[in-house]
């Protein structure tokens, strides 16, 4: 609705910028106005007080690096996309099915709940190594940490979600007679996407974060084995390079689930 | 008072509910015809609410028992012989207007159960509580007035024999509410529908019902039943006429000795 009505107003004013347009590129120019200013105080900083590059490398350092190096952040660049994407998969799909047998049967629930809370206080840079020794080296354990780092905030998202259907609904339901299994497709599982997308939200930039957590463990390749190598090679602008690539695919994931949820969650 | 040889839509004898140690309702008799418009009045905490849970299968009787059209209250609710009007429209919010609609139709037809179509279609209905122009408009869209209007059209789709309401204009405006009050009175004399319709506004009641059911609190039980002898159609100018005003006092005399 807001989409069309933009777009009239665009329509009937055609020469000239309509106050909507004027305030959303106010809304644009002060937050990059501000990061372009950092990173010129960052830059003359580093100049002026002749900060060694291995400290502190400047901006138009790093950006060469990434230029140059292009090629090499690529390379593994692409194995920790695949690792986070593929526990970002497996721990909220975990999470979702776990959360419907939760909503199912209290029985289940008070039996797991606690473990899984257990589970979640394990510091996860704590247990990384436990499962690497586990799982070796491979894909599998980075998958896991992933996984593990995405599941807990979406379980909790989603028990609450499908709880959230009010009574009436429940009620309505029952006066027409739905199953048990209609009910949840036609009534808790709607009910409960809002909620799942605020969790998925989360999940998008904490499975990178497990990614790399293993990957600095024991792995050759990912962008989490780049900032190790690089750290220890005091190759602190392809290290900064790494990090703004890691941030870089977070972003990524955080955008390509916020246009999940504008295309899914329409209401 | 009730006159013999007439159809019956719903028949309490002794019918009584109890949650726990509370009694929400006790020792309820009472025969309502086929086509009738009763309005149900009370103090709060009298069991309004619940004498409609009670007849729709929602609550179970603790004492007694009810039958709708001579059936069980779970065979009613099977054959989809009643449906329900929340005080919340209580529509699914993902769902546009007609989808909302069409939801009745929808549940249970994959398990193959037979599902009374009504002579209109969700469309229809839509068009006869005026929102044949706002079918693919989501809930969110739409005023509480409208979305209540949805919910009565829900309610309409399998040609319910009996309408039970829960207080359906209760949270909207006194404007919309006399709209939505001529709107429903010509909606039960086009379909033919019973209707239960409970309310705390005494003008509402006299408004709309052929019958007042006055119930009182602690526990809910029948205080009286009121005729309201005014002619149908009812204009908004009814209101101001002496035997209207006559009747809403009698009413809340009543009211207050509960």
């Amino acid at each position: 609705m807001a989409m069309s009505e933009a777009n009239v107003a665009r329509a009937s004013a055609p020469r000239g910028l309509t106050a909507k347009d004027r305030n959303r590129l106010i809304n644009i120019a002060i937050p990059v106005g501000t990061a372009v200013s950092l990173l010129l105080i960052w830059q003359a900083g580093v100049r002026l007080f002749g900060v060694p590059q291995y400290i502190a490398p400047a901006p138009t350092d790093i950006l060469s690096v990434f230029v140059s190096e292009f090629p090499l952040l690529m390379r593994n660049f692409w194995p920790t996309l695949i690792e986070s994407l593929a526990g970002f998969i497996v721990g909220n799909l975990a999470a979702i099915l776990i959360a419907v047998a939760f909503v199912h049967s209290r029985l289940v629930e008070r039996a797991f709940f606690p473990i899984a809370v257990f589970v979640n206080t394990i510091p996860i840079l704590a247990i990384a190594p436990i499962l690497v020794l586990i799982f070796g080296p491979g894909l599998t354990a980075k998958v896991v940490i992933a996984a593990l780092i995405c599941f807990f905030p979406t379980l909790v998202n989603m028990v609450r979600g499908l709880q959230s259907v009010s009574p009436q609904a429940l009620e309505l339901a029952r006066i027409l007679s739905a199953s048990k299994s209609e009910v949840f497709w036609k009534i808790r599982l709607p009910t409960s996407l809002p909620f799942l997308f605020s969790a998925l939200k989360i999940a998008a930039t904490t499975c990178v974060i497990g990614a790399i957590v293993g990957e600095w463990i024991g792995a050759n390749v990912g962008l989490g084995a780049l900032i190790i190598e690089s750290t220890f090679n005091f190759r602190s602008p392809l290290l900064y390079a790494t990090v703004f690539v890691s941030s870089g695919l977070s972003v990524v994931l955080f955008a390509a689930v916020t246009l999940a949820e504008r295309f899914i969650v329409r209401w | 008072m009730h006159t013999e040889g007439r159809d019956i839509a719903a028949s309490l004898s002794g019918a009584g509910v109890r949650f726990g140690d509370f009694t929400a309702l006790k020792d309820i008799t009472l025969d309502i015809g086929a086509g009738e418009f009763w309005t149900i009045l009370g103090p709060s905490g009298c069991g309004k609410s619940t004498m409609l849970r009670l007849v729709s299968d929602l609550v179970p009787p603790a004492t007694g028992s009810v039958e709708i059209f001579g059936k069980s209250t779970e065979a009613a609710r099977l054959a989809r012989e009643f449906a329900f009007v929340f005080q919340d429209a209580t529509l699914l919010p993902w769902r546009s207007a007609l989808k909302n609609v069409e939801l009745p139709l929808e549940i249970g037809r994959k398990r193959g159960i037979a599902i009374p179509k009504g002579d209109r279609t969700p469309r229809e209905l839509l068009e006869l509580v005026g929102l044949g122009d706002r079918a693919d408009a989501l809930p969110s869209e739409m005023s509480g007035g409208m979305r209540q209007r949805v919910a009565i059209a829900r309610a309409l789709v399998c040609q319910p024999k009996l309408l039970l309401m829960d207080e359906p204009f209760g949270a909207l405006d006194e404007m919309t509410r006399d709209r939505l009050n001529l709107q429903l009175l010509d909606i039960w004399r086009e379909t033919g529908t019973t209707i239960l319709f409970v309310t705390h506004s005494i003008p509402e009641a006299v408004f709309l019902g052929q019958k007042v059911l006055m119930l009182m609190a602690h526990p809910g039980r029948i205080k009286e039943v009121v005729d309201i002898d005014l002619p149908y159609p009812r204009a908004i100018s009814l209101r101001e006429a002496p035997e209207f005003n006559a009747y809403c006092s009698q009413l809340r005399r009543l009211l207050e000795e509960c």
